[in-house]
């Protein structure tokens, strides 16, 4: 038999807020434990919560981007259960009501058609904080808590099981990465699980309309495991179906380091929340005025960037699709052509020196040494003749290591183009005069040769003779 | 007159005129603590050293002409409030040894304004109560006779008060806490509307009904002790950004033409003759002073404990969730996180609670959540609009606060139910989230005191100040002392 | 209503409470009285009554992204039952 698989992905986004959802600890990473903490996020006694304006824009924000319905008056509610990173022993979450419902992304599937993804709801969430095992001095036994983490902003991303394969999942994943990101209420850091993913997976027979039962999978940290964790969730309840089993409805485990997945949990009985509305925090309510404000103060986004660099500077859709891979890399591109750079010459520039270059040290865009403007004064040069193309190259790599500008290494250098036909002929006399056998070749019709005297003339003038010169002034002098 | 029976107004002016210390006064009220603490139990820790402390340096500000209405006066707050570096306890073993890092916004308020802190005082377990009895660290006895409760859950701050222990006290009231012990023990307690007190720093209970309020010996104080905790806290989400009236400004005003309501369901046959007779004289008495009275109606009232004890119960099971043993409080010997967790709750919490939180639990969890939960919610609507539609005729409602004076240590142990029912008069207005304040108005057969309810608009207290201001000057019950 | 030691047992459970079973037979019957009583609630026709979560209307209480001091490990660690270095310490899970 074959089968459809079915895939829904529930993601959650840490937002980059200086401060925690519910009370002013910073949200910095990396600091001692619980250093950050404060009676709000230890779930004291007597403590309350108090929202974090920020918080609510960031999520109008990314509901907005994701079209989203902005809910008119939304409420937080707790999530109960007990867990020692958890300290109040309830999770403030968003149950009935969330921030944004009704949302959808249109994906990119194989044959260069878009999909339209469902996304049922986003709503705002505090983290919990980390438990630590086994790495306590002394003690093998147990486990150590640090909630410095604990009440830090979470968006919940969850998408209707619209997604029928890995591929489609990844392409959906990193689509919705890449606009909170853009956005920049995310710093989209997997790893550090900024940006992390819950696989709802399930497989029905094709050609059937009922969704077979459903794993939750957790902890997938990279777009890599995702597809290799989704892949592997399917394969296995297609075999375990095989076999004449059934799949449980479970929540199931990703290592990484065997590529399986494996059931979390099996005496501890049914979780049962008891969400109830905090009372402790009142109504969100949020006017159309808010929802317009937001709207407006939205940055242009990746698909309506990709749309303006192709019907108003004309580039392809490849390239439309590379250069706005990032919000940085996109604003990198327009300063480039703001900054009087051809457009598609400075694409071509970015995709290859300034990205390889990039690659090779490990930069980010956002700090890359050779600015916009001097990109665009580099491509200048080649224009107006100063250097060729291939000198551009030396004096990139210059720019990149000292910062200089472009025209201050051309001249400190010395490698400006040498255009004039008679400096250029007389390296050509020398040349011919040396190499007299193959001039008699290539008047003898084997015209190969042509490429070995070109060559000697850029070698002999330092790379600097205008290539268009040397081989008008070459076919001349040949052909004798 | 001993300076442990003074009023804040009248030991206001001896600390003012110099003729007394804060010193003076807070070794007095210690004084008094000692002798009387055996047969009252009004206290779970006393802080002589701090309170000393204080005390001198409330006498050097008064030196220096700064002498603010609450400058070196005594006060003892319910132990349900957090005091940094003061053992808190919230009437539970699972806190006996905790010390919290930081204060409660309206113990803070009281501070600033150069209070002297005498101790915490007894209260039922986590505030769940109504005698007393389910303190971790014994009853409260009634100081007009021993014998019986002094009402709860802020049964301690009531008991300081009438036992002058204390000069003033705060306590909170979720369902009558402090209207209830002011009854008994013959005091004024205000419970102010949802959000006019800030509740940060206050254990929680029931976060959609608590509230804090002042215990005194007479309405002027209450409204100085009501003006010096009120107020928005930027900290307290459901705290409210209205302003703070001069409530002692106001007082005098008197209550001509004044429309009061009596709710006909309060005034049921199973009310205590005592109880009727004392209602009967205070409607007499406003009626002299020139106000008139509406037949008005709560017709919700008989769903109103019902309706309570599954929201308080319901917030309560998830506000206890975070005496775990893992950060703070009472951590159990065991095997093993969950064994840790359950042992460590259940030797940490007390009866009572743990009723209250399997009750909360159960009309949380699955498949009962609408039954329960959301209907109670939906009847918490009527019951509030009741409120609103007998507002809209009257003023102020005159009711009893319970239907019998205080009754013994130990009757109604064994019957939460019934327990639970005595609240029927107070637990309403916590409902309908608005104010209401018991006042001293007469006497039982025994010799308890019955207390007298004026229920207000929601931010209407400046009215029922000055209504309940209105009786006392035209009373006596308020001037009697207990003899102990 | 009826409540069995089961469903005391299953509350109890999620409340982490570990009961004697005195207890659990003292809570079946008294929350079952309880219930009974509350069942009254039903008697009220509340079809399209809007719950309430707060007896006072409120909406919209924000404090703004600015980071404010934390209270310091030490004080965090303060009333900890136990500790290990700045870490809170629990005893392990056993499944």
């Amino acid at each position: 038999m074959k089968y459809q698989p079915v895939i829904g992905l529930e993601v959650h986004v840490q937002l980059l807020t200086d401060t925690k959802i519910f009370c002013g600890c910073s949200t910095k990473f990396g600091s001692e434990p619980n250093s950050q903490t404060c009676p709000v996020c230890l779930g004291l006694p007597g403590a309350l919560p108090v929202l974090n304006k920020k918080v609510v824009e960031f999520a109008i924000k990314a509901g907005l981007s994701t079209n989203c319905s902005i809910t008119p008056r939304s409420i937080f509610a707790r999530k109960n259960y007990f867990y020692p990173d958890l300290p109040k022993g309830y999770q403030i979450s968003q149950f009935e009501d969330p921030i944004c419902q009704w949302g959808w992304l249109d994906i990119k599937v194989d044959d260069g058609e878009t999909k339209r993804i469902r996304i049922t709801r986003i709503h705002m969430e505090e983290d919990a904080g980390k438990l630590v095992h086994g790495e306590l001095s002394g003690r093998d036994d147990g486990s150590g808590v640090d909630l410095n983490r604990a009440c830090t902003p979470l968006l919940e991303v969850v998408s209707e099981p619209d997604l029928r394969s890995s591929d489609e999942a990844v392409s959906y994943l990193k689509q919705l990465h890449q606009i909170v990101t853009w956005l920049g209420i995310c710093d989209g850091n997997m790893e550090e699980g900024s940006f992390r993913c819950d696989a709802n997976v399930s497989v029905m027979p094709v050609g059937s309309s009922t969704f077979g039962t459903r794993a939750e999978i957790k902890n997938v940290n990279s777009f890599k495991f995702v597809k290799q964790a989704i892949e592997y969730e399917i394969q296995r309840q297609i075999d375990l179906i095989e076999d004449g089993g059934t799949v449980v409805q479970e929540t199931r485990l990703f290592d990484p380091n065997s590529g399986t997945t494996r059931s979390m949990r099996s005496k501890e009985e049914a979780h049962d929340y008891r969400y109830f509305p905090d009372p402790d925090l009142v109504p969100l309510v949020i006017s159309d005025q808010w929802v317009e404000r937001s709207r407006r103060e939205l940055p242009e986004l990746p698909e309506q960037r990709q749309q303006r660099f192709m019907n108003e500077l004309g580039l392809p859709l490849y390239d439309a699709e590379v250069l706005t891979a990032s919000r940085a890399l996109a604003d990198y591109f327009e300063a480039g052509v703001a900054a009087g750079g051809n457009a598609k010459t400075v694409g071509n520039w970015i995709m290859g020196e300034i990205t390889r270059a990039l690659n090779d040290t490990g930069t980010p865009i956002e700090s890359c040494p050779v600015s916009p403007g001097q990109l665009a004064e580099l491509l200048q040069l080649i224009d107006n003749s100063t250097i060729s193309g291939k000198i551009a190259k030396t004096v990139f790599d210059e720019m990149w290591k000292s910062g200089k500008a472009p025209q201050t290494i051309v001249e400190d250098q010395g490698l400006v183009q040498v255009s004039d036909s008679g400096a250029i002929e007389s390296i050509i006399n020398g040349i011919m005069a040396a190499n007299a056998g193959q001039v008699e070749d290539y008047r003898g019709g084997k015209e190969k040769v042509f490429g070995f005297f070109v060559g000697q003339v850029m070698k002999a003038s330092k790379g600097k003779a205008n290539p268009a010169v040397v081989n008008e002034l070459l076919l001349n002098k040949l052909k004798g | 007159m001993n300076i442990f029976d003074m009023t804040i107004h009248a030991l206001h002016a001896a600390l003012k005129g110099k003729r007394v210390s804060s010193v003076e006064a807070t070794t007095a009220m210690l004084e008094r603590i000692s002798s009387v603490e055996p047969q009252v139990g009004s206290f779970i820790t006393v802080t002589p050293e701090q309170a000393l402390a204080a005390a001198a340096a409330a006498d050097q500000r008064i030196a220096r002409g700064d002498c603010d209405l609450l400058t070196g006066i005594p006060l003892a707050i319910k132990d349900i409030f957090l005091t940094e570096g003061v053992r808190t306890t919230c009437g539970s073993r699972i806190l006996d040894n905790f010390i919290p890092p930081y204060s409660a916004t309206s113990w803070e308020m009281l501070r600033g304004c150069g209070a002297v802190l005498l101790g915490k005082l007894n209260q039922d377990e986590f505030a769940m109560g109504s005698s007393n009895e389910s303190s971790a660290y014994g009853t409260t006895r009634n100081p007009w006779n021993t014998d019986y409760i002094p009402g709860g859950s802020s049964g301690g701050s009531a008991a300081a008060v009438a036992a002058s222990e204390a000069v003033a006290t705060l306590g909170t009231d979720t369902g009558g806490s402090i209207r209830q012990p002011a009854s008994h023990c013959g005091c004024v307690g205000l419970k102010p509307t949802y959000g006019r007190v800030s509740r940060y720093g206050v254990i929680a209970y029931a976060s959609s009904l608590d509230q804090v309020g002042p215990l005194t010996r007479d309405v002027a104080d209450c409204a100085t002790m009501l003006g010096a905790i009120a107020g928005h806290d930027h900290k307290d989400s459901t705290s409210v950004d209205t302003p703070v009236p001069d409530y002692s400004s106001s007082l005098t005003h008197g209550v001509k033409g004044l429309k009061i309501g009596l709710p006909k369901e309060y005034f049921i046959s199973g009310l205590d003759a005592d109880v009727q007779v004392a209602m009967d004289a205070a409607i007499e008495t406003y009626r002299r002073l020139g106000a008139e009275f509406v037949d008005v109606s709560l017709p919700h009232t008989d769903y109103a404990v019902a309706t309570y004890y599954l929201i308080a119960t319901a917030e309560a099971s998830s506000n206890l969730a975070r005496y775990d043993g893992v950060r703070f409080g009472h951590r159990a010997e065991a095997e093993g996180l969950l064994e840790m967790y359950t042992k460590s709750r259940s030797e940490g919490f007390g009866v009572e609670v743990k009723r209250r939180i399997m009750l909360g639990t159960y009309a949380l969890s699955s498949g009962y959540y609408d039954a329960y939960y959301v209907k109670a919610q939906k009847v918490r609507t009527l019951i509030m609009n009741d409120f609103t539609t007998a507002f809209a005729d009257v003023d102020v409602m005159l009711t009893p606060v319970a239907p019998t004076a205080a009754f013994k240590i130990g009757e109604k142990v064994n019957d939460p139910l019934q327990m639970y029912l005595s609240d029927i008069f107070t637990i309403p207005v916590n409902l309908a989230g608005t104010c209401a304040m018991s006042l001293p108005a007469g006497f039982s057969a025994a010799g308890l005191p019955i207390g007298l309810q004026l229920i207000g608009k929601p931010f209407g207290e400046e009215t029922i100040l000055q209504a309940g201001y209105a009786f006392e000057q035209a009373t006596e019950w308020h001037t009697r002392k207990a003899t102990i | 209503m009826k409540i069995s030691v089961a469903d005391v047992e299953h509350a109890a459970s999620l409340a982490r409470l570990e009961l004697t079973s005195e207890e659990k037979e003292l809570f079946a019957g008294q929350i079952g009285a309880i219930l009974d009583y509350v069942e009254k609630l039903k008697e009220l026709d509340t079809e399209g009554i809007v719950p309430t979560s707060h007896a006072v209307p409120m909406e919209n209480a924000f404090r703004e992204d600015i980071v404010q001091p934390s209270i310091g490990v030490a004080r965090s660690l303060a009333n900890a039952p136990e500790r290990e270095g700045s870490f809170f310490a629990v005893p392990k899970v056993i499944e």
